[in-house]
């Protein structure tokens, strides 16, 4: 069974401007020892999603529906004391900017310390070593001396070291990590990207790795979901996405990205932006940027469904099955070209 | 009319740190850009890449004369303009553009977009109302906008089509030079690729030259013929792109180019990213010798820590300051640790 299963989530938020459907029909599974990546553009609902898993969303104007059942208990129904109990003990979150999530007026050692006591009956002193045993493994050099520092003592790199020794201090499940290398610098992300690899096979942890970045997700991911005006228009194993993407939305992406590997003179351009959503446009959302839009685009919304190439592979996507592997291939054969 | 349309040499800027309340003293300098020398010749793009805290942004303002560089000279189209005064520094301000990173803040939120893209030439005195107007229309139609919106304000427009006005702002006074400071880094991948083909349009277009800064090396070699890699207030390395992205000579742009994810999932987890120790070091007291010895995988205790290594050519204009330059690419990180004409003790 798997560790987490998410089914047919929905978030919307009251706004003054009306409903905003942040999430709208949204369905994976994460397993032990699995990393999922989930990517969009900004506005796509992959931060609210994971928010609304972890049920961290502003109950005042929130409201959420489906489904989110982690080790065979449906957190969307869980009380609020037992997601706290939950929250830092079985699932863990990293954000994407580790400053703003840690508090600046306690030392990291107290911080570690408060996660470590929350959850288990320990003494002071052994929650101290395991603190900073965390902080050992994460990485932090001269560890015993730097516990007692603050916050702003630490370079961005080694805070959201520090965030990660936090996440994983109590051995979670589940680890979901949001954006957690956007802020930092190419060779810190490295370093960032090999701990969390390392961690996961030592610990069986499933992570949930939510990014923009597509390559990351290919550095890091298992399977990928990618989002799109709050759905999902596609999930596949790591590899088909790069080599056989079905949707229109991916080869956006895919063909938008420029690339340091390949010669490509002129970016392939998706026009226009992501919609609003609170107004979200008929149909496929996609329609009205997507240059192959067929009148039954416009009337109905297509659902996620396999393709008869591999049943794990799935795109919402009403496009006949002979024009996605022709318009895959082409836009493949470009990358391949300019590799030459 | 010389080749070059942008010569650096030896630019310096420090800003110093003070200690006492009356009597300030200089105690200490943060070395932010220290003997950056090179040229940008006409109608190409030299794109500047480094990660945070490099002084790639510092250079650039320094070009711009928004910061008055410490010491070195700076050459604009023939003209020395290091040490003009700001109304000397005006007529040249109209053939050298800026484009920021944050298309939230670099617009004046109160005023139109008509008047944003206009002043330029306002301040320039070029035209009267009516040609302005006409001109600014024609530049919105240029960067793909509808000139109807000439009356609207910036939060009307997303964050791509702000950066559009940020564009056309800057070629409003047909400027030769535009230095573009991170442009795209604050954009999604699909914006990101709207703005890089604009850019990339307009300059074959108009003939315009860049300087285009940014962290992210993918767009960097996408956009640029030439670039140039800084660390920590020096030029490490530069060359043509292709050059530079295949043969790297200096360690610290191989470990770049190795740290960078690549959306290809099995040539990705093929290669090894070369691992940096640590953080990019303060730049108050920058390390002796090599600034990147502390976290070079090749560094050569009793060279690269004494002495600082100058600039060396390579083929084809291909530059890089290394005592113990990668002798092939891609490399090993065993290999890498082992320079070949170095006596290493075992």
């Amino acid at each position: 069974m798997a560790l987490l299963e998410v089914r047919d989530l929905r978030t919307s938020f009251k706004t003054d401007d009306g409903i905003v459907r942040a999430v709208d029909g949204v369905s994976f599974t994460v397993d032990r020892n699995q990393t999922l990546g989930i990517v969009g553009e900004s506005g796509c609902g992959k931060s609210v999603t994971s928010l609304t898993i972890m049920g961290l969303n502003n109950p005042r104007n929130a409201t959420s529906s489906g489904q989110a059942v982690f080790d065979g208990e449906d957190l969307l129904a869980a009380t609020p004391a037992r997601l706290r109990e939950l929250r830092g003990m079985k699932i863990a979150m990293i954000f994407q900017d580790p400053m703003t999530s840690l508090n600046p007026v306690k030392s990291i050692g107290w911080q570690l310390v408060e996660a470590v006591l929350l959850h288990n009956d320990i003494s002071k002193k052994e929650a101290r070593d395991r603190a900073l045993n965390a902080l050992v493994e994460v990485g932090i050099p001269r560890a015993e001396k730097r516990i007692d520092d603050y916050p702003h003592q630490f370079s961005g790199g080694m805070r959201q070291r520090v965030m990660i020794a936090m996440a994983l201090i109590n051995e979670p499940d589940l680890l979901i990590a949001d954006e957690p290398t956007t802020a930092l610098d190419v060779t810190t992300q490295a370093q960032i990207l090999e701990l969390m690899r390392e961690l996961q096979e030592e610990h069986g942890t499933a992570i949930i790795m939510i990014t923009h970045d597509l390559g990351v997700v290919a550095e890091i991911a298992d399977d990928v979901v990618v989002m799109y005006a709050g759905r999902v228009i596609e999930e596949a194993p790591v590899h088909q996405i790069y080599t056989a993407p079905r949707h229109p939305y991916t080869w956006g992406l895919l063909g938008s990205l420029p690339r340091m590997d390949l010669e490509t003179d002129r970016l392939v351009q998706v026009p226009g932006q992501p919609p609003s959503l609170l107004n979200p446009p008929a149909g496929c959302r996609f329609n009205p940027r997507c240059s192959y839009t067929m009148n039954r685009c416009r009337a109905e919304m297509p659902e996620l469904r396999p393709s008869p190439q591999s049943s794990d592979h799935n795109d919402a996507c009403f496009l006949d099955d002979a024009t996605k592997t022709r318009e895959c291939e082409r836009l493949l054969a470009g990358t391949r070209a300019g590799a030459a | 009319m010389s080749d070059d349309l942008l010569v650096v040499e030896h630019l310096q800027k420090y800003f110093p740190i003070t200690q006492g309340i009356i009597f300030q003293r200089q105690v200490a300098a943060v070395q932010a850009v220290d003997d950056v020398s090179f040229t940008v010749r006409r109608g190409e793009t030299l794109g500047v890449v480094g990660e945070s805290g490099c002084g790639k942004s510092t250079m650039a303002r320094c070009i711009a004369r928004l910061l008055d560089p410490t010491g070195g000279k700076i050459i604009f189209d023939g003209l020395d303009i290091t040490k003009l005064s700001r109304t000397e520094m005006r007529p040249v301000r109209r053939e050298m553009m800026m484009v920021f990173q944050d298309p939230y803040a670099s617009l004046n939120a109160r005023k139109r977009v008509g008047f944003i893209v206009g002043e330029p030439l306002e301040v320039h005195g070029i035209g009267t109302d009516a040609e302005r107007k006409r001109r600014v229309q024609e530049l919105l139609e240029i960067v793909g906008l509808n000139p109807e919106h000439y009356n609207r304000f910036p939060h009307e427009f997303s964050g791509g089509q702000r950066q559009r006005i940020g564009v056309a702002r800057a070629l409003a006074a047909n400027p030769k030079l535009i230095i573009c400071d991170e442009p795209v880094s604050a954009l999604d991948v699909s914006v990101q690729a709207q703005i890089l083909n604009l850019l990339k349009d307009l300059q074959r277009e108009f003939g315009l030259t860049y300087l285009f800064i940014a962290h992210d090396l993918n767009v960097v070699r996408h956009i640029s013929d030439r670039v140039l890699v800084m660390y920590l207030g020096k030029v490490a390395e530069v060359g043509k792109g292709r050059v530079l992205y295949d043969e790297p000579k200096h360690p610290y742009t191989g470990a770049l180019l190795s740290a960078v994810p690549i959306p290809n999932p099995e040539l990705g987890r093929r290669r090894k990213a070369i691992m940096l120790e640590g953080d990019v070091p303060n730049p108050i007291n920058p390390p002796s010798g090599c600034r990147f010895h502390p976290r070079c995988p090749r560094h050569v205790p009793g060279t690269c820590d004494v002495n600082e290594p100058a600039l060396r050519s390579y083929a084809d204009g291909h530059e890089a300051a290394c005592h113990f330059p990668l002798e092939r690419w891609p490399m090993t990180v065993e290999e890498i640790r082992r320079p070949a004409d170095a006596v290493v003790a075992p």
